[in-house]
């Protein structure tokens, strides 16, 4: 295997036993990215310059010492604020944007002498599931690079999926991290709400977004969790919990857990995502786990709230977009000038793209008097029912688990002209965002070469409990071993 | 004829001193060079999050305890959404349903009667920052934001204000017990209190609430009461002519005193409140709130009756002496040192106050300490000066710092009480003006004070008066 094929706990084994450096590292995946970024897209700013100096600065210091992440390359989802570096969320509205200040996850992982190797492409504004909303480029998905790698953290899964990144970090408001997981067949994890410090990571939905990992197997999660996790007195939601050492849940032991399996998200299931599913359940009770269905029955509501909540909260996150102080500004023909209403409109109408002007616009709809009862209010009541239906559920049973996502990576181009098509890749999600809880997904097989992934769903800051489940299934199964050919229609039979 | 009465509403908004914005940590100071008390945060750069400031909060409670509202145990921040370049998130963090305090009231004393102006709410909000327009015809506008973020209260009363004096006297009244709880300096040619009043009419009797208009931008709390004067003769007219009042609001213009039209209702913008998804909801527990009723000064209404009953003062002496947290608090120094309240207050009231408005001074700013004017009154006791020298030697003290017994003795005011050369000047007077004395001796009175005058201006005011008096009696 190459350097860049490797996890981080092997990476930093290897760094211990003085096997290779963080240079070495870090060489391998630039020439990776080089090598193999003009198929995938996975980068929208590569840092080359500053990774092989952060690579230097821990060989020179042994800062492997610190931490294991140290000297191990990561890439962030460009709505993670990077100071003195480009930081866009792949809008035009930013493309020029550079702040002078860091996100605290950046400065978590700056702190362990983490290297960053760039910023990795998304949907715009993290609003969509197949990163084709960039306003950049598509990224490619490297288990078939005619298919999307999913999103909006399309860029970080397919950069991870392909060896350009060890790990990476996204943010997840109703999927956004554990669906191209499970497009891209790594891990995913979206950690409660409150659990990791949402500074200087550009909102969509504030009451929603939460930043989390996507990384090669369960044991980088709890090693980046073990990083990024933690109160931040910056982030007023940011919660006060003790961190425990999440590789101590990693005991491969899950005998006599209960497991519940909503049966409301089975219905409808494709054939083949129903068995590879079923497999999955039956491998965990093999390994001991009490797996039982279990009613949801609030399921079908969370769709429509969620896509009340977040477009409300974001048309007023992008509002501050006004081209007055920062991001793009519309410049007049020569000779004319805008007054303020049209300079604000022509900013705005130039610097978003379709599918934020979508969410904007019914966002804005649905806050407006006479509307916000209607809508907005009947929403949050909805939200209350499905944190109760979850307190229900998890009275019983120590976590729940999900397919990722009802699909498998869809091509290119299929679903862009249908919201609505994309709105239901996030249907399995959703309902964990709503509630503010941790989940996880994990590679739990494949369907016609194309990987599938599996939510494990916990109780609030029970990161541990499910870090022990998703630990124990994937160090039983092959899936997690796999690395993707980066070929172009890999996948045999028909479009599922 | 239809006898009509007004209805009015006033909301201010107080900024807050807390030493550092309301949910950033740039310092909250006025008058710093543009765009330099800002940050990330109060320039809504992405990414960035508020975290409320605790002072603003505490400083909320303080406010509302001491116009004896309800403090919620619950309340949380909204947005309200708009645009304008002055306002760098493009909504302002406010409180909408779940305000910091409910159900107040301050008791406002009128000529008549007390009248309880019953307060609805006071709650907590970011202020947004200035536009300053390019002078002439330049196309362009310049924003400053260091006052983008800083805190402010909104204090909104129940429309029970009757009378525009009425309206004044509230303000008065509120400016004294901010001023008094230190959360705010008040000063509304600085834009740290700021007012807008809601006004209708109805017939006297009724008591129904009519369309009502709003009026912004006044900028005295005598600006208030004559735009609300004029706001009711114009809503008046209207009435009598049969004409119908259309919501809207209208500017007050200081230099014509007049309002005019700045927009009707339906161009009103729909704010879009909903909770901040930033800022957690607070919880008040009754304990932070006594503890935070247990550290509240003296206030106003409390001093007054104080100063009525410790120093036997009259209301309306009480009432001028505690307007202000500082003049009451140079009054008791001045009492502390020296034995005759109603001395010191006729002072205090009349001479002090004088000067300071001619010199456009406040109570801080007077170089006249209490310590001036204790050895001054001192001074009139012992016969050193007389009650008329003493005038001259307070403006001399108000003007140049220097105490008293320096003055008296820089410009030669010692009183003269040597009998024997007081003696004499009597007798130049008596000859000087026989008919005079004739005069005084059929029996008019008013001679005496005549005689008594000569002796005055001889000496420049100098003579002790009860010692010329004297004199001059022994020899007529
Ligand atoms: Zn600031």
């Amino acid at each position: 295997m190459d350097i860049f094929d490797l996890t981080a706990h092997q990476l930093a084994d290897m760094l211990k036993k003085r096997e290779t450096t963080a240079i070495e590292i870090t060489r391998s995946v630039l020439e990776r990215i080089q090598k193999v970024d003009h198929d995938i897209r996975a980068y929208v700013t590569l840092t080359a310059e500053q990774a092989i100096e952060s690579a230097k600065e821990v060989d020179d210091n042994c800062k492997e010492k610190i931490s294991p992440l140290a000297g191990i390359p990561a890439g962030l989802k460009d709505n993670i604020c990077t100071k003195e570096v480009r930081t866009t969320c792949c809008s035009r509205m930013l493309e020029n944007f550079v702040p002078p200040y860091s996100a605290t996850v950046v400065e978590r992982l700056n702190q362990v002498g983490a290297v960053i190797t760039g910023k990795l492409n998304m949907d715009e504004f993290a609003m969509g599931s197949s990163t084709e909303y960039s306003a950049f480029f598509p990224t490619h998905n490297p288990w078939d690079l005619d298919r999307v790698p999913g999103g909006s953290s399309g860029g970080p899964a397919a950069a991870v999926a392909a060896g350009e990144a060890i790990y990476a970090i996204g943010s997840d408001t109703g999927g956004s991290i554990r669906q191209p997981a499970a497009f891209c067949g790594i891990v995913g994890l979206k950690p409660t709400y409150g659990l990791v410090s949402r500074y200087g990571v550009v909102p969509f939905a504030s009451s929603l977004d939460q930043v989390g990992s996507l990384t090669k197997d369960v044991r980088d999660c709890s090693m980046v969790m073990n990083v990024i996790a933690g109160q931040d007195s910056k982030d007023s939601t940011s919660a006060p919990v003790d961190i425990p050492d999440y590789t101590s849940f990693l005991t491969g032991e899950i005998k006599g857990k209960k497991i519940g399996v909503p049966r409301e998200l089975l219905d409808g299931l494709d054939p083949k995502m129903a068995d590879t599913f079923k497999k999955a359940l039956k491998k965990l009770e093999e390994l001991g786990a009490i797996v039982d269905e279990c009613s949801f029955p609030h399921a079908e509501a969370a769709v429509p709230a969620y896509h009340i909540i977040a477009p409300a909260e974001a048309s007023s996150n992008l509002a501050r977009f006004d081209g007055v102080r920062y991001g793009h500004r519309a410049v007049p023909e020569q000779g004319k000038d805008y007054d303020l209403v049209e300079m604000y409109m022509k900013s705005r109408g130039e610097g978003f793209g379709p599918e934020v002007k979508r969410r904007v616009l019914l966002g804005t709809h649905f806050l407006s008097t006479g509307n916000y009862e209607l809508y907005y209010l009947k929403a949050l009541k909805v939200r209350t029912l499905i944190i109760e239906d979850y307190q229900r559920l998890f009275r019983e049973y120590d976590v729940l688990v999900t397919l990722t996502t009802p699909d498998l990576p869809f091509k290119l181009g299929r679903k862009i002209d249908d919201p609505l098509a994309l709105y239901h890749s996030d249907s399995y999600t959703i309902p964990v965002n709503i509630a503010g809880l941790p989940a996880i997904s994990l590679p739990c097989g494949f369907v016609d070469g194309l990987p599938v992934g599996m939510q494990v769903i916990a109780p609030a800051f029970a990161e541990g409990d499910l870090l022990q489940v998703a630990y124990a299934f994937e160090q039983n199964t092959p899936y997690h071993k796999q690395r993707p050919p980066l070929k172009k229609e890999t996948a045999k039979g028909s479009e599922s | 004829m239809v006898e009509y009465e007004a209805v009015i509403g006033l909301e201010v908004h107080v900024e807050l001193r807390t030493k550092t914005k309301a949910f950033c940590s740039c310092p909250n100071e006025f008058g710093s060079e543009p765009n330099s008390n800002v940050c990330p945060i109060c320039l809504a750069m992405p990414g960035t999050l508020p975290v409320l400031n605790k002072s603003l909060l505490e400083y909320g409670i303080r406010t509302g305890l001491a116009l004896n509202c309800e403090i919620a145990h619950f309340c949380k921040f909204d947005r309200k959404n708009y645009f304008y370049p002055d306002l760098p998130k493009a909504y302002q963090l406010s409180q909408s349903d779940f305000p910091l305090c409910l159900h107040g009231y301050l008791d406002v004393e009128t000529d008549l009667e007390t009248r309880r102006i019953r307060i609805n709410r006071v709650h907590m909000e970011e202020d947004a920052g200035k536009l300053v327009h390019g002078e002439g015809n330049a196309d362009y506008s310049l924003v400053d934001l260091n006052r983008g973020g800083v805190p402010l209260l909104e204090i909104v009363t129940e429309p029970d204000i009757r009378t525009p004096e009425e309206a004044r006297l509230y303000l008065e009244n509120l400016k004294a017990i901010i001023q008094y709880l230190g959360v705010s300096d008040c000063k509304m040619e600085e834009g740290s209190l700021r007012c807008d009043a809601n006004i209708s009419l109805r017939p006297v009797g009724t008591d129904i609430l009519n369309t009502k208009v709003e009026i912004k931008n006044m900028n005295s709390f005598r600006a208030v009461q004559r735009a609300l004067e004029g706001e009711i003769e114009r809503q008046h007219g209207l009435y009598e002519t049969g004409e119908s009042i259309i919501q809207q609001t209208r500017g007050w213009d200081d230099v014509t005193g007049t309002t005019s039209l700045m927009r009707t209702k339906e161009e009103a913008a729909d704010y879009r409140y909903f909770p901040d998804p930033d800022l957690v909801p607070i919880h008040l527990t009754s304990e932070l709130v006594e503890s935070i009723r247990k550290g509240l000064p003296e206030l106003p209404a409390a001093r007054k009756e104080r100063f009525m009953d410790d120093f036997g003062l009259p209301a309306y002496d009480a009432g001028v002496l505690t307007s202000s947290r500082e003049l009451a608090d140079y009054f008791e120094k001045c009492v502390s040192d020296y034995h005759d309240p109603k001395k010191v207050s006729n002072w205090v009231m009349v001479e002090f106050l004088r000067l300071l408005n001619t010199h456009n001074m406040e109570v801080r700013d007077a170089k006249l300490t209490p310590s001036h004017l204790v050895e001054m009154l001192q001074l009139m006791d012992q016969g050193t000066i007389s009650g008329k020298i003493a005038k001259t030697v307070f403006e001399e003290m108000f003007a140049t710092g220097k105490k008293a017994g320096i003055v008296v003795e820089e410009k030669g005011l010692l009183q003269i009480s040597d009998e024997s050369k007081l003696a004499e000047m009597v007798e130049a007077v008596l000859s000087a003006h026989p008919e005079v004395v004739e005069d005084y001796r059929k029996g008019k009175g008013k001679a005496l004070g005549f005689l008594v005058g000569q002796v005055m201006k001889q000496t420049r005011g100098k003579a002790n008066p009860q010692m010329v008096n004297k004199l001059l009696l022994e020899r007529i």
